[in-house]
């Protein structure tokens, strides 16, 4: 049967690594290629980008990084950021990534998702649903770098794009992205159990433990991890690194 | 030299990045001299069945495939769609396949699984092959697809897979191989399968 996919997550601005905390400051991580051959010999399951300041900074996609990093993956990949056209995702597709992620653009331009999904089918479309708690704690999903309350609910949004042609979600809690302090269960398992759609959970991932709630309890398809694998612990240093594979294996099995 | 076939479908800057880490010649060509002269070919592709066959028997291509595969006999690796299209046909489309190897595509049945199957999973040996020298139990490679294959018979697959069915994930006749999962995206795993290919 099918391994839980465990999902490297790495955020760019233009050609720099980042990690940012709750979607707001962030540290530098380093050289996005040299990351992208440490997370090859560790044959980690799949990689995302997510150039998180394209859309706000109204640029598209660092095209030339692009290219570097899938010269030297040979894993599948995802990449999100300033994807507002056809011709920009035809691009992207034709340097070797399999995947992208909309998030801006599936609410300025949802017409991208269909005509996406018709050429390369739906799973190559995985749209991002940013969500933050608002002060009477219901949930609300964002777009533009977490900071465009869109005012709607993410059950309703996830249907609503799957209808569109999304073929994955890619879940993130913003309030918890950064933070070490684990999924936010309740959330994965709302967008989970009401979606036919595989759901990456991502946002507060610090431990195997928390890995195992989102798969086990979110009912999460796959879980993407930023902080624990690009630092040596919260408040640490860089190091790039991937848990053990057979604890792994040991927690992910049902 | 590894021809790989580009007729419009299939993301091939990735095949030709993992054979050049393997070491392996290949090129990529549309043009028909130039892969009516190919010692060895693999046909990629994803998408939909009956768009894949509508190009690939638009013009002169099949006749110079059919030549290359069945007359030739020079080795032919199908991967992903591209070895869905090697078998009779497919519930996904109305055309024919090439036909190249007894076998079809099915849907995958309704089931609490998700499909398309997505995501890396195990390979099982079935009849020995070539292609598939120096695997051993743990081998596992990346699939995404909605339709699956199965042999006629069992010694046409190599290789088996289950996804709340248990299908062909490798199938060979005499010169003729296909994989459903992606190799150029499956890691030293894939890296071994061409290898073996690029061997032959």
């Amino acid at each position: 049967m099918l391994r839980t996919r465990i999902i490297p997550i790495l955020q760019l601005i233009d050609e720099s690594l980042v990690k940012t905390v709750k979607f707001d400051k962030y540290g530098y991580i380093g050289d996005p290629v040299n990351t992208v051959r440490i997370f090859n010999e560790l044959e980690v399951d799949e990689l995302a980008f997510v150039d998180i300041r394209a859309s706000k900074e109204n640029r598209g996609p660092n095209f030339e990084v692009l290219h570097h990093i899938a010269d030297e993956c040979f894993m599948p990949l995802s990449y999100g950021g300033g994807i507002n056209t056809l011709d920009v995702a035809k691009k992207i597709f034709s340097l070797g990534f399999e995947k992208l992620i909309l998030n801006t653009a599936s609410f300025l331009k949802p017409e991208l998702i269909t005509e996406i999904a018709k050429i390369y089918g739906s799973q190559a479309v995985v749209v991002a649903v940013d969500v933050k708690k608002n002060l009477l704690g219901k949930y609300e999903v964002y777009s533009l770098s977490g900071t465009q309350n869109q005012k709607k609910k993410p059950v309703e949004w996830v249907k609503h794009v799957e209808a569109l042609g999304a073929g994955e979600i890619l879940l993130t809690s913003i309030d918890r992205e950064g933070t070490w302090k684990g999924l936010d269960i309740d959330l994965i398992k709302q967008v989970s159990e009401s979606s036919n759609l595989p759901v990456i959970a991502h946002g507060g991932g610090g431990t195997l433990e928390d890995i195992e709630d989102a798969v086990k309890k979110g009912k999460a398809s796959a879980v993407a991890l930023g902080s624990m694998l690009v630092y040596q612990g919260k408040d640490l240093g860089v190091l790039v690194n991937f848990p053990d594979k057979i604890k792994l294996e040991q927690i992910l099995s049902f | 030299m590894i021809t790989i076939v580009d007729y419009g479908l299939g993301n091939l800057g990735s095949v030709l990045n993992m054979m050049k880490k393997i070491g392996a010649q290949a090129q990529i060509t549309s043009d028909l001299d130039t892969l009516s002269r190919a010692k060895k070919i693999l046909l990629p592709g994803v998408g939909a069945f009956d768009a894949a066959m509508e190009e690939l028997s638009g013009s002169e291509l099949r006749k110079i495939l059919d030549q290359k595969a069945t007359v030739e006999k020079v080795p032919v690796l199908g991967i992903c769609l591209g070895m869905q299209l090697l078998t009779r046909g497919s519930e996904e489309g109305q055309l024919q396949g090439l036909n190249w190897i007894p076998a079809f595509t099915y849907k995958f049945p309704a089931s609490h699984l998700k499909v398309p199957h997505m995501g890396w999973n195990y390979v099982k040996l079935s009849t020995p092959s070539p292609l598939t020298e120096n695997f051993d139990k743990e081998f596992r490679f990346y699939f995404v697809h909605s339709y699956y294959v199965k042999a006629d018979s069992e010694q046409n697959s190599i290789l088996c897979t289950n996804y709340g069915v248990t299908f062909d994930s490798g199938i060979q006749r005499d010169n003729i191989f296909g994989a459903q999962f992606h190799p150029e995206k499956s890691h030293r795993f894939g890296m071994q399968l061409f290898k073996n290919f690029a061997k032959l």
